[in-house]
Parts: C-alpha cells; sequence; structure tokens
C-alpha cells in the first residue's frame, strides 16, 4: 500500500509539471486553435533562463527568496518569449490553413531548439540546488522538498491562473475571444492583445514548469522540451484541448499513470504510455474527458 | 498500348542512367558516392513526398504519421531479406546472380507494402472518423506507437538497431519506382476516384451529401499511400543496409510534410520537386554547420508566411507550359495514358 | 427532433409522391433546415421515422441516403470551390458507379467508357441548366445566380427521386427567380421525382409549390394550396407577429 502511494506521490508529482506546461497548450489552442509546438521548448528555454539566473545571483547557500527571485525571472523571461513568438511568427499566419500554422509552428520549435543548441551548447548542464533540501516521511512515503515545491508552487500557479480568467476583465475577454474571435473583436475586444497575453502567461507557466523541473531532476539539456512538451500535449488533448481545468486534470492522469506504469510493469514503455493514452482517447472520446463536441451546422 | 512503349524506353533511360552514374557506362566518367547517395535518397523521399500528398493534399486528411508507415515497410523488407534471402535467392538459382538480387528485392518490397498496406488500414479505419487537428495528433501517435513498438522486438534488433541486408536496392530501382509511384498517383488523381478524393478535400459533408461514401474513399486512399511509404521504408533499408528506429521518428514525418508543403499541396509535381528541394537544401546548407537547422527552420517559417501555398500550389509544372501556348482556357489538362 | 434542452421539430407529418412540388415555409428558426438534415441523414431523428421507398432510413448515412434516391442542396452553397463546373456534376454522377480504383490506376476498357458516359451525362445536365458556358471554370468563380444553379444541377446529377432544395432563390434578383421557377416547373415535369422546396421567396413557393406546409418554432401550423395558405391567419401572424 506504501509503494502505491509512493507512486501516487510521484505522480502528483510530475503530473503537476505536465499540467502547467499544459495549461500553455490549451489556452494557446482555446484562443487561436493552434496547437503550438514551439511551447514545449519555451519550457526548455525557461529551465535555462532559470539556470543562468540563478547563476548570477550565485550566494553561498541557495535560499528561499533567491529560488523565487530565479523563478519570477525565468516567467518574465519566457513571457516576453511567448509575446514574441506570437508576433512574428504566428500573427502574420493566423488566418491561413491549418497546415500552415501547423508548419509555422514545427518551424518555430526547430528554431528554438537548434537556437539553443548554438547559444548554450549541446551539452547538459546542471541546475544548481536553489533551495534548502529535506525530506519528509509521513506514514512510509517520501516526500523530497523539491516534490514538495512543485506541488505547492503548481497549485498555487493554477489558483492565480483560474482566479485570473474568471475574475477579471482581461481573462473574461480572454474566455470571449476562445468562443468566437470575429464576435470579440465586433464586441471591442483588442484581439491582438489578448492573445498576445494568453501567450504570454502560458509561457510564463511554462517557464515556471522548467525552473520546478530543474530544481528536480537538475540535468538540462537543449531538447528536453521535446518529449515533455509531447506528453503535456497528451494531457492538454486527454482533458480537453481548450478547457483550462482540463488540462489540470490531464496533466495529472498522465503523470500518476506515467509514474505507475514504470513502476508497476516496465520503463521501456514510459513514453509509450502517454501516446497510447492519447490514442484511445481519440477515438473513444476526442473532445477530452471535459472537453464539449462541436457540431457543424449544415 | 503508348503505356507500355513508355515504360520500356522508361527502363532503358534508368538502366542506361544507372550505368552512367556508378562509372560503368563511359569509362571515366561516373560522379562522387556522396552525389549518388543524395541523389538517391531524393529519389526515396520522391516516392514518401508524393504518396503522403495524395492523402495530405488531394484527400484534404491531415496525416502525420507516414514515418511509422515506412518503418514497417523498413524493418519487414529487412526482417525476411535477412532470414529468408538465402532460400529466396536459391529458389533461383538457375538465373544470373542480377535476377536473383532483382527476384528478392521485388519480394520484400511487396512483403513491406501489404504491411504498411494492412497497419494503414488498422490505423486508418478508426482514426479517418476525426477531422483536422485530431486526426493530425492521432496520426502523430501511432506514427510513434509504431516506431517504439519496433524498438522493443529484439529480433530486429531493438535499440541496437538491424543490420546486414544486403544491397538490393540501388539508383534503377530507386527511381523505377519513384516513376512508379508518380504514375500511380496521377493516374488516381486523374481518375473518377480522385476527382472523389478532391471533393471530399473541398467540402466532406457536400461529398456525401452527394453520394460519395466517405469513409470508403478516405480509407482506401490511406492505405495506398501507406503502402507506398513501405516501400520507400523497403527501398531505404536495402539501400543504406542498416536501420535503426530513430530515423523513423515523428520529425521524419515532419520533414515529409514540409516537402510536400514547398512543393504545394495537391500538386505531384510540387511534391516531386519539394522532395528534391528539401535535400538539396539540407544538404546545400551543411557547410554552415551548426546553422545549419537554425537557418533552415527559419527559411520554413518564411516561407509559410510569405508563400504558404508552396511553390505550385494546386497546379502541376505542365500548367504553366500549356499556359504559354494556348493565352486563354486555365483549365488543368488530364494527364493522357 | 430535439437537440439537448431544445425541441427543433415537433411532430411533423409529412408526406410526398413523386411528381408532386412540396412547399416548407416558416419563419427563421422554425426548423426547416432541421428537417432537411434529419432526412437526409445528418442528424438522427431523436423520434419518429422517416421512409422511403417503404424502407426506413433511420440512422443511414447520409451518403447511403442520397444513393437510395434523396439529393439535397445546401441553404449556404457548399460546391466544391477548386474544382471545374464540370467536375462538379461528374462527383455528384459517381454515385451510380462504384468508384473502382483499380480501374483508374490499369485505364481498362470499362474506366473509359465509364468516364464518357459520366462526361456525356453531366454536360447534359449542365446544357439545361445554362451552365454549359462554364464547363471548365472553378466553381468559386462563378457568378452567385449561377453557382445556386450548379449546385441543383449537381445534386439532380445523383439521379435523385426526391430532391430537396434548401433556399434556392437566396439571394436572387426577380428575373433570376422566375427562370428558377420555370427551371424547376420543367426539371419536375421532365424526371420523375418528387420536389420539396424550403423558400422565404413567397413569389416562388406560391408559384411553383402545389401544397404548402408552414412551420412554426417546429410545430406545423398549417398545410394546403397555397392560396389558402395565405389567407390562413395563423400564417400571418407567424410571419407578422401578433397583432
Amino acid at each position: 500500500m506504501t509503494t502505491f502511494l509512493q507512486q501516487l506521490v510521484n505522480g502528483l508529482s510530475l503530473g503537476s509539471i505536465y499540467a502547467l506546461i499544459a495549461l500553455g497548450y490549451t489556452m494557446v489552442y482555446g484562443v487561436l486553435r493552434l496547437i503550438n509546438f514551439a511551447h514545449g521548448d519555451v519550457y526548455m528555454v525557461g529551465a535555462y533562463a532559470g539556470y543562468y539566473l540563478s547563476r548570477k545571483l550565485k550566494g553561498d547557500e541557495p535560499s528561499l527568496v533567491g529560488a523565487l527571485v530565479v523563478m519570477l525571472g525565468a516567467m518574465l523571461v519566457c513571457a516576453v518569449l511567448g509575446v514574441i513568438i506570437e508576433r512574428f511568427a504566428y500573427r502574420p499566419v493566423r488566418r491561413a490553413a491549418r497546415l500552415t500554422l501547423l508548419i509555422t509552428a514545427i518551424g518555430v520549435s526547430l528554431f528554438i531548439e537548434n537556437g539553443a543548441q548554438l547559444v548554450f551548447g549541446p551539452d547538459p548542464k546542471f541546475f544548481p540546488s536553489l533551495a534548502p533540501r529535506a525530506d519528509f516521511i509521513v506514514g512510509g512515503v517520501r516526500l523530497t522538498s523539491e516534490q514538495l515545491t512543485v506541488i505547492a508552487v503548481s497549485f498555487l500557479l493554477m489558483v492565480l491562473l483560474r482566479f485570473f480568467i474568471l475574475k477579471t476583465r482581461t481573462g473574461k475577454a480572454m474566455r470571449a475571444v476562445s468562443f468566437n474571435l470575429d464576435a470579440a473583436k465586433l464586441m471591442g475586444i483588442s484581439t491582438d492583445r489578448i492573445i498576445a497575453i494568453t501567450f504570454g502567461l502560458g509561457s510564463a507557466l511554462a517557464a515556471a514548469a522548467g525552473v520546478l523541473i530543474g530544481m528536480q531532476i537538475p540535468k538540462i539539456d537543449p531538447l528536453m522540451g521535446i518529449i515533455y512538451g509531447l506528453k503535456a500535449f497528451v494531457a492538454a488533448v486527454l482533458g480537453g484541448i481548450g478547457n483550462v481545468p482540463g488540462a489540470v486534470l490531464g496533466g495529472l492522469l498522465i503523470g500518476t499513470s506515467e509514474v505507475m506504469v514504470v513502476g508497476y510493469l516496465s520503463s521501456t514503455y514510459r513514453d509509450a504510455i502517454a501516446f497510447g493514452i492519447l490514442i484511445l482517447v481519440l477515438l473513444l472520446r476526442p473532445q477530452g474527458i471535459l472537453g464539449r463536441t462541436h457540431k457543424e451546422k449544415v | 498500348m503508348r503505356a507500355l512503349v513508355r515504360s520500356v524506353v522508361l527502363v532503358a533511360v534508368l538502366v542506361l542512367l544507372n550505368a552512367l552514374l556508378v562509372g560503368k557506362l563511359v569509362p571515366g566518367v561516373s560522379i562522387s558516392p556522396y552525389f549518388l547517395q543524395i541523389l538517391n535518397l531524393a529519389g526515396i523521399n520522391i516516392i514518401l513526398a508524393v504518396s503522403l500528398n495524395l492523402i495530405n493534399g488531394f484527400t484534404g486528411q491531415f496525416s502525420i504519421g507516414h514515418a511509422g508507415f515506412m518503418a514497417i515497410g523498413a524493418y519487414v523488407s529487412a526482417f525476411l531479406s535477412i532470414t529468408f534471402g538465402e532460400s529466396i535467392r536459391s529458389a533461383f538459382s538457375f538465373a544470373p546472380a542480377t535476377v536473383q538480387d532483382s527476384v528478392l528485392l521485388l519480394v520484400v518490397l511487396a512483403a513491406g507494402a501489404i504491411a504498411a498496406a494492412i497497419a494503414g488500414f488498422l490505423v486508418g479505419v478508426p482514426s479517418l472518423r476525426l477531422r483536422g487537428d485530431y486526426l493530425a495528433i492521432v496520426t502523430l501517435g501511432f506514427g510513434e506507437i509504431i516506431r517504439v513498438f519496433i524498438l522493443n522486438i529484439d529480433a530486429v534488433g531493438g535499440a541496437r538497431g538491424l543490420g546486414g541486408m544486403p544491397r538490393l536496392a540501388n539508383f534503377f530501382w530507386i527511381y523505377l519506382f519513384a516513376a512508379a509511384t508518380v504514375a500511380m498517383v496521377t493516374r488516381i488523381v486523374n481518375s473518377s476516384f480522385g476527382r472523389t478524393l478532391i471533393a471530399i478535400r473541398e467540402d466532406e459533408i457536400a461529398a456525401e451529401a452527394m453520394g460519395v461514401n466517405t469513409t470508403r474513399h478516405k480509407v482506401l486512399s490511406f492505405v495506398v499511400s501507406s503502402a507506398m511509404a513501405g516501400v520507400a521504408g523497403g527501398l531505404f533499408a536495402h539501400y543504406l543496409m542498416y536501420l535503426h528506429t530513430n530515423s523513423f521518428t515523428f520529425i521524419k514525418s515532419f520533414e515529409i510534410i514540409i516537402m510536400i508543403v514547398i512543393g504545394g499541396l495537391g500538386s505531384i509535381t510540387g511534391s516531386v520537386l519539394g522532395a528534391v528541394l528539401y535535400i538539396v537544401l539540407t544538404e546545400g546548407l551543411r557547410e554552415f554547420a551548426q546553422y545549419r537547422m537554425v537557418l533552415f527552420s527559419l527559411l520554413l517559417v518564411v516561407i509559410m508566411i510569405v508563400r504558404p501555398g508552396g511553390i505550385l500550389g494546386h497546379r502541376e509544372l505542365w500548367t504553366f507550359f500549356r499556359r504559354r501556348r494556348a493565352a486563354e482556357a486555365p483549365a488543368p489538362p488530364a494527364v493522357p495514358g | 427532433m430535439r437537440f439537448g434542452g431544445l425541441l427543433a421539430v415537433n411532430e411533423l407529418d409529412l408526406s410526398l409522391e413523386p411528381g408532386q412540388l412540396y412547399g416548407l415555409i416558416g419563419p427563421n428558426g422554425a426548423g426547416k433546415t432541421t428537417v432537411f438534415n434529419v432526412i437526409t441523414g445528418v442528424y438522427r431523428p431523436t423520434a419518429g421515422d422517416i421512409r422511403f421507398k417503404e424502407h426506413s432510413i433511420v440512422g443511414e448515412r447520409s451518403g447511403k441516403i442520397t444513393r437510395r434516391g434523396i439529393a439535397r442542396t445546401f441553404q449556404n452553397i457548399r460546391l466544391f470551390g477548386e474544382m471545374t463546373v464540370l467536375e462538379n456534376v461528374k462527383v455528384a454522377a459517381h454515385c451510380r458507379q462504384t468508384a473502382d480504383l483499380a480501374s483508374a490506376v490499369f485505364r481498362t476498357p470499362a474506366h473509359h467508357t465509364e468516364e464518357e458516359r459520366v462526361d456525356r451525362q453531366s454536360r447534359e445536365l449542365l446544357e439545361i441548366f445554362h451552365l454549359e458556358p462554364y464547363a471548365n471554370e472553378k466553381a468559386k468563380n462563378l457568378p452567385y445566380g449561377s453557382q445556386r444553379r450548379l449546385e441543383i444541377a449537381r445534386a439532380m446529377a445523383t439521379l435523385p427521386r426526391l430532391l430537396l432544395l434548401d433556399e434556392p432563390a437566396a439571394g436572387m434578383n426577380p428575373q433570376e427567380a422566375r427562370q428558377l421557377m420555370d427551371l424547376i416547373r420543367w426539371v419536375r415535369d421532365h424526371f420523375d421525382m418528387a420536389i420539396l422546396l424550403v423558400e422565404h421567396n413567397m413569389k416562388v413557393v406560391m408559384g411553383v409549390c402545389e401544397t404548402v406546409h408552414v412551420l412554426d418554432y417546429g410545430a406545423t401550423i398549417a398545410v394546403g394550396p397555397p392560396a389558402e395558405i395565405q389567407r390562413n391567419p395563423k400564417v400571418i401572424e407567424a410571419y407578422l407577429g401578433g397583432a
């Protein structure tokens, strides 16, 4: 029983990371109907931003304040990156065919990945320890301080996001745009600004995930965004792409199933489990758990 | 009759070209192995691009799992030639070695194509019910699952890769199949079946309302396309003589998509152009070493912004020549034969 | 036909004989296009039955229903834009033939004869609908009135026994509308079929249809010959609002 609980805790921690990244996918899809393939790479940039920032702020001891500064800094960097990507790569093709958008996204993703390899060097780097380490053992289940941080920070960010989307004017505007972009425009909403904010928010969350992961698994490399991005994407689809609570649910589910499969079955199928879930969802319930079907009007 | 004559001429030309390129025709005249490899890989790309365009460009179905079918064709044919190569060869021991090799190649390619076609059917039937983005994601998923599945089969090498295939494919065979693929897809597109596919692309609901069994057409086109990818895979395996699943990731699928988009979705000559251009670009930029991929991806984004229709859009290469001769009616002519 | 909480069409009782010209009218949102969509299999009726030639067609796919002999046009024109006018019609004609992949690839004689037959039949239809001059034009380049006619011609290519026309006169000027009326009557006279027409243009409906069926909020409020319907107080109220 304790192993099960342990796996659950591990899964929750991993799932929170996926959830943070998945939120970015789902929000962008909601407003633009675009699968932002480059999102996973933004997460990677967040991790690197955290890395360089923490090296700059090198105190003798890891501290909580320092960690906070690093995280917020990385989030800011990626928010700007997200806005830039949207403005220069996606906005010109916003009205184009789906396939064009897809290829543009792929192009941006490749650009960031290869650019990162050039700028940061292809070898992995090691994320310094940011916060004091401690382990908590509750009823036979070990919870590391990193895991605790991941879960706590993710939860906090998600709550903030939910508040933002439901209660603020900008949040409401975001929802309006995701329902119908043209109608939103006619209602006087500055859709360009809203879309930029959406990208910025999503990217900031991905950056947070990057820093959190850096704290947990200290090894970072320019291609780390690919597999994490893909799994987070599956999470978004599982929860219902375009649906914000769905992304969180999906992330937690994917994280937990991955940990369970590796723990109880075999680690060779670690990556395949996400794809398996993806296919099952799309064949059985393509709108995801919390999504809604769109019936085309004839 | 015309088709038969054309085929014979084509075969003769290819045989001569092949001999010329490897230096057997005119003494002292040959191209470097490097260029020959590029040429051959371009040929395989042509098969992949034209077959993918059938389902993406002409039927309008957003599929990005093509690498998976290529992988199936590659691994099935490789496994067969390694395991049964000798027995098949010995069955034809009365014939010269080249004939033995040819028969072996054709047999394993056929097997690879059939395997890929079956996979295409199994993937297509459930997936083609989905539209747009969802179909894209599901095909991406299937492509990866196929790859991971193959990776975990020890009998075909698993993570070590698979080697030991005889070199059965060369310029002649690759371009023969490339030509055959182009011819076959052209015929399909210019027939009633092809018209129906394009109608499905234009407006699937209207097509269904006009009596078309859209599912049947989509699945058939998907199966044919997958089979062709399987042939490309088999040729790939027997040219490079080594396989690893890393060659068949979603990145490979993306590459093929890029080829057909650059050339023009819905244009067969466009796909040929795109396939050749792609390899020329990736090789040509090789001298920029690390900047290569950065430049390439930037180029990609720029092309999408500036000319998303690709080089030829929906048209074929010959419409440009006809347009110069006859100043009026712009209707694209049907390819005879 | 119920969509979630909304009852779009409530207890519709309608039957048609070959040669009949039947009109379906009602204010916007009355459920007319929904009726079409239910008949052609786009939606599955939540209750009730639809019978065509003694056979229930509920639950069948729209492609199958069309092959049985029910064809339709669309309220918002849904032509195959990138294809030529002739090709648009040919696609519909192919439903009367098994689209054989093998014969296409190998170009058998059967393939050629079939192509010729379809070509001839399609060109004849284009002539009837005065679209011959546009045969090789892309459908999306046609003027609006011609596009509407093409929609009908295309539907006719499936050789239907029942033709459903969804607002065929929408956006037409009076002269075009008159030509359309003549065309519809001509079609009914020369092909053994029934025509069900949804239309807002009252001149067209009253001029062409023998029986008119009026819907309001999904319910039938009147059925009868045009003259009666025009005088019916309930119909007047539905269109103009209460006094």
